[in-house]
């Protein structure tokens, strides 16, 4: 029994999904399986804030039940229903709690479902939980959570990426095999590059931000974290989708990303690599992964061709002006008076002011309360046109950048993050340090178009995870699910399977060798 | 709390030149909220009508109310003003607990409408126009008790009640440009001004407009500057001065208050005032400087409002006639004196008056009644004379009963009591109370003999000649048939006995 569960949950997705089509398993054994697992090794991971294990059960059944009575109930499941999925715990849901990873949110519970929950819901995929993130998605390693940090399943010294270190460790360690992210300014696609996982971040408007607890709306977008493209290519199709209830939400179906992720041939194809995305800056080991993908791309059929986005240098400058201001304004709600955390002020007069300066002082994590004072700074009279205009303008530029570069090239490629998994408190005292993980992300956040980071092997130097990174024009998601497959494919040929076959296995399973794999 | 000094109003015309600038937020009348689901009602039990959005929860995002939007375009055509084809909504950031999102979703530098005017026409019919600057759409705060403490003030309050009912509904804020050169004439432009925007949003149906249930609040501005200067003095801003009579009397109350500090050679304080109707005066709120740090920026969670020009055509085809317009025309259709029409107009009549036309009644009968006993009757029982419970239909058939001689006028305004009473109509009335003019001579013959006799050297005077002195003995003839009687006929018939032509 323990070496079934250790096999169903190295599956993909896609593959559990068939399994449970053809009634090979159940929806209740796919989901114990992998409850199981976070309860062997969540331990050492912290991946899960929350478990939601009788709810997932619950579902799970369900979606037995359904396909046990065959007929209708069966033929209207969907086809991702009894897969479970582990949610980041910035998107709202009911009946679990949602702490964005704050203190300000412990025990708080949302009286209402995220839009992408309830598809989630419709879609019958059990939920295992909530997963750890940097407080309110503010940091590059998960070290900001107010839960303690997560651990690589690679190293457990080593960082997992963040803000969503939390989905990418559950789905690199096998708690998952799905996860929901939300990406700002990389929170999906670093955490992918460094745990071995795929991540990606939807051309912004494609997945609906209603009850993603808002970091900076201009950025912020939720997306599928997986082991594998199609899987990602599976769950955007779930998740995405025009919603009424978020005006900047795309009427665009991206229903074409399944089929995207099955063509299985890039020839002819122009993939552009960003001079100013690799490079100086970018560790060595990260760099030969990055030309090995670019060469393996080439031999097969692809036109590797170079441009320039001149104006990405000033691309993070312009991140931690946009992205600081609206969190100083986003993060003002947090005060105590309506929900969550409420301290009082040990003495002196108890005003209604001292009451939100309190629970503001004592709820927030120094990262959260160094983002609202640099955008409050940046909003307030005098310096608004210096700082939030100038950036706002740099947007614009970089925008006109990538609509260049698109001109010459289907895609772009760069490697996700500029170095492998750093150690635990290695930059925790170094803010820019930390900053610049985020340096090859931000700029599709800027411009408001997909991303997507997936496994290209591991470092020379540290045997650790790289990711490469391909982006595509605003709307055409499709075009990174078809590139990024192709690119896994070729990959795993070469390494003779996946590369998380290649991570330590953890828990229980360490010490009781075989059975996986 | 001491009390300012005043100059008197005439000797601070003398002295000063009075600038005026409104900001009138008008609540629309929209099913739902400014940027949710949630309905927009007045009244409801506290926190009722809130979802996740006007609570502010973590995770909720805004979406316009397109039906707000069509109000706002039409307030902006009304008010003659451009409408912006593309503008966006900003967050005006700012900590206080009757916002639950510690900001306000408003427009900042776009606003929906702008470069109006409004002609406003003052009592003796001076024509005044005011430029608008922009009219622009936000929402509203909730609404906080204050307990404990004084009257209801948040100063030495133990704690406050918030209410998020009023969170959310949608308002548009009409700014105008520096109002100049009304001189004495400022405090009745003031009301003028506000009284005109009020029945426009009222007329538009896009605003209950009821000014007692803050539909309709005005912020009026004043500065002074001596005669013959250019640049304006420094201002007070009167907040929330809610009735007409009130935004009349502020205005003229801070203009004397403005005479008297700049008169002590002291600057005015650029400074929030805060109006009291029981003393007619107000007080000092916070200081208010242009230096106030909203740090405004666009708002990132809602793409901008698109006001197509088709759209915004359709909209104007459907815009009623403007009130100013309507007046003229029912005045001159009704033929009603400058003087009638105004006191109409002032007696909030002219709705009632043109229902009542418009049942069958000519325009001398229908402004008979409303003026002449349905206005007395609704003051007394202090509601507007159209809800007193008279409709056209009973104003009709009381004329006609008046008319056919069923009844006479003093019977009728007995009928018209009845029917306030709920008694029926006026034909049930007429008949339950047994009212109805004596018609058979009969009885009134011996009505007359009997008044003849009680008064012979009357009679002696009118067979004489003397017919004025008939009052007399037709008094005495109404009396004793306890006023049933038609007046007309009786005299005809005492003329008739005595023998004497009328």
């Amino acid at each position: 029994m323990t070496e079934l569960k250790n096999e169903l949950i190295r599956h993909s997705a896609a593959d559990l999904a068939a399994k449970l089509a053809s009634r090979e398993v159940t929806a209740v054994e796919v989901t114990q399986a992998h409850l199981d697992r976070i309860a062997d090794v969540d331990g050492q991971v912290n991946a899960f804030l929350h478990v939601n294990s009788e709810e997932a059960l619950a579902v799970a059944a369900e979606v037995d039940a359904a396909r046990a009575a065959g007929g209708s109930a069966a033929q209207e499941l969907h086809a991702l229903a009894g897969v479970p999925i582990a949610v980041k715990d910035l998107i709202v849901t009911i009946g679990q709690p949602t702490t964005a990873g704050s203190k300000i949110l412990e025990g708080w519970h949302s009286p209402y479902d995220a839009t992408v929950v309830k598809k989630l819901r419709a879609a019958k995929m059990p939920i295992l939980g909530k997963t750890n993130l940097d407080e309110f998605a503010m940091g590059s390693s998960t070290e900001h959570s107010a839960y303690g940090p997560t651990r690589n399943p690679w190293d457990l010294d080593r960082i997992p990426g963040g803000s969503g270190g939390g989905s990418a460790a559950a789905v690199a360690a096998f708690e998952a095999p799905l996860a929901l992210g939300t990406d700002t300014g990389g929170s999906i696609r670093q955490p992918g590059a460094v745990t071995g996982t795929v991540g990606v971040k939807p051309t912004y408007g494609a997945v609906s931000r209603y009850g993603a607890i808002a970091m900076a709306s201009s950025l912020d977008q939720i997306g599928p974290v997986s082991r594998t493209v199609l899987d990602s290519a599976l769950l955007q199709e779930v998740i995405g989708g025009h919603d009424p209830f978020d005006s900047t939400s795309l009427t665009d179906p991206f229903n074409d990303l399944v089929a995207a992720a099955r063509v299985g041939n890039v020839a002819g194809m122009k993939i552009g690599i960003v001079k100013e995305l690799h490079g100086e800056g970018y560790q060595a080991g990260v760099e030969n992964r990055f030309n090995e993908s670019l060469q393996l791309l080439r031999d097969a059929g692809a036109e590797i061709v170079e441009v320039s986005c001149p104006n990405l240098k000033y691309a993070l400058g312009a991140y931690y002006l946009i992205m600081p201001s609206e969190v100083s304004s986003n993060l003002a709600k947090f005060d105590g008076v309506r929900f969550g955390m409420r301290v009082l002020p040990k003495d002196g007069p108890m005003t209604i002011e001292r009451v939100m300066g309190a629970t503001r002082a004592a709820g927030f994590g120094d990262e959260v309360k160094r983002r609202i004072i640099l955008g409050t700074y940046a909003l307030s009279a005098g310096y608004y046109d210096a700082y939030y205009g100038s950036a706002q303008k740099v947007r614009t530029l970089i925008q006109r950048d990538f609509d260049a570069a698109f001109a010459k090239a289907d895609v772009l490629i760069s490697p996700t993050a500029p170095t492998t998994a750093f150690r635990l408190g290695e930059k925790l005292d170094d803010p820019l340090a930390m900053y610049l993980n985020d340096v090859a992300t931000i700029p599709a956040n800027l411009a408001g178009i997909p991303g997507l980071s997936l496994p290209g092997g591991l470092a020379d130097e540290d045997g650790l995870p790289v990711g490469i990174q391909l982006l595509a024009p605003a709307r055409q998601d499709a075009r990174l699910y078809r590139v990024g497959a192709v690119l896994e494919s070729i990959l795993e040929e070469k390494w003779g399977g996946p590369m998380l076959a290649q991570a330590p296995l953890l828990g229980s399973a360490s010490t009781t060798a075989g059975g996986s794999n | 709390m001491s009390v300012d000094a005043t100059l008197s109003f005439e000797e601070a015309m003398e002295k000063y030149d009075p600038v005026l600038g409104f900001e009138v937020h008008v609540e629309l009348n929209t099913k739902t909220k400014m940027f949710s689901s949630a309905p927009n009602v007045f009244g409801d039990e506290p926190n009722t009508n809130v979802n996740e959005v006007d609570l502010g929860m973590p995770g909720v995002l805004p979406v316009v109310n397109k039906t707000a939007v069509e109000s706002s375009i039409k307030i902006g055509l009304a008010l003659n003003c451009k409408i912006a084809e593309s503008c966006r909504f900003a967050r005006k950031n700012y900590f206080y607990p009757d916002t639950p999102k510690n900001f306000q979703t408003s427009q900042y530098d776009e606003p929906i409408a702008y470069d109006g005017y409004l002609d406003i026409e003052l009592e003796d019919g001076t024509v005044f126009r005011v430029e608008i600057e922009r009219a622009h759409m936000e929402e509203d705060a909730g609404k906080l008790t204050h307990m404990g403490g004084a009257a209801g003030r948040i100063q030495g309050a133990d704690y406050s009640l918030v209410d998020y009912n009023r969170s959310g509904v949608p308002l548009v804020e009409i700014v105008t440009k520096p109002i100049e050169g009304a001189g004495s004439r400022a405090p009745e432009l003031a009301k003028a001004y506000v009284a005109a925007v009020r029945e426009i949003v009222k007329n538009l149906g896009v605003s209950d407009a009821k000014m007692e249930r803050g539909n309709v609040r005005c912020d009026a501005n004043v500065s002074l500057r001596p005669h013959g200067r250019e640049r304006f003095g420094i201002r007070s801003e009167t907040k929330n001065v809610n009735s007409l009579r009130a935004v009349e009397h502020a205005v003229r109350y801070e203009i004397q208050r403005h005479a008297a500090v700049l008169d002590s050679g002291e600057p005015v304080i650029q400074e929030t005032r805060h109006w009291h109707e029981d003393t007619r005066s107000t007080t000092s709120g916070r200081p208010k400087s242009d230096a106030d740090d909203y740090r405004y920026f666009p708002e990132p969670d809602l793409v901008p409002v698109v006001a197509s020009r088709e759209w915004v055509e359709e909209l104007r085809a459907t815009l009623p006639e403007p009130p100013a317009e309507r007046r003229k025309r029912l005045k001159e259709a009704w033929g009603y004196s400058d003087l009638e029409f105004r006191d109409v107009v002032n007696a909030g009549v002219m709705d009632s008056i043109e229902e009542t036309i418009a049942a069958g009644a000519s325009a001398d009968v229908a402004r008979k009644w409303w003026m002449g006993e349905i206005v007395g009757r609704a003051k007394v029982a202090d509601v507007d004379p159209s809800e007193l419970g008279v409709t056209p239909q009973v104003i009709v058939e009381l004329n006609k009963l008046v008319e056919g001689g069923k009844i006479n006028n003093k019977m009728a305004t007995q009928v018209l009591d009845g029917v306030l009473a709920g008694e029926g109509t006026p034909a049930e009335i007429v008949e339950k109370r047994g009212l109805a003019v004596v018609s058979d001579d009969g009885p009134l013959l011996e009505a007359i003999d009997a008044a003849l006799a009680a008064q012979p050297d009357v009679a002696e005077k009118i067979r004489g000649g003397k017919v004025q002195a008939i009052g007399a003995i037709v008094g005495g003839v109404m009396k004793a048939t306890r006023g049933q009687a038609d007046a007309g006929r009786v005299r005809e018939l005492i003329l008739e006995k005595l023998g004497v032509q009328g």
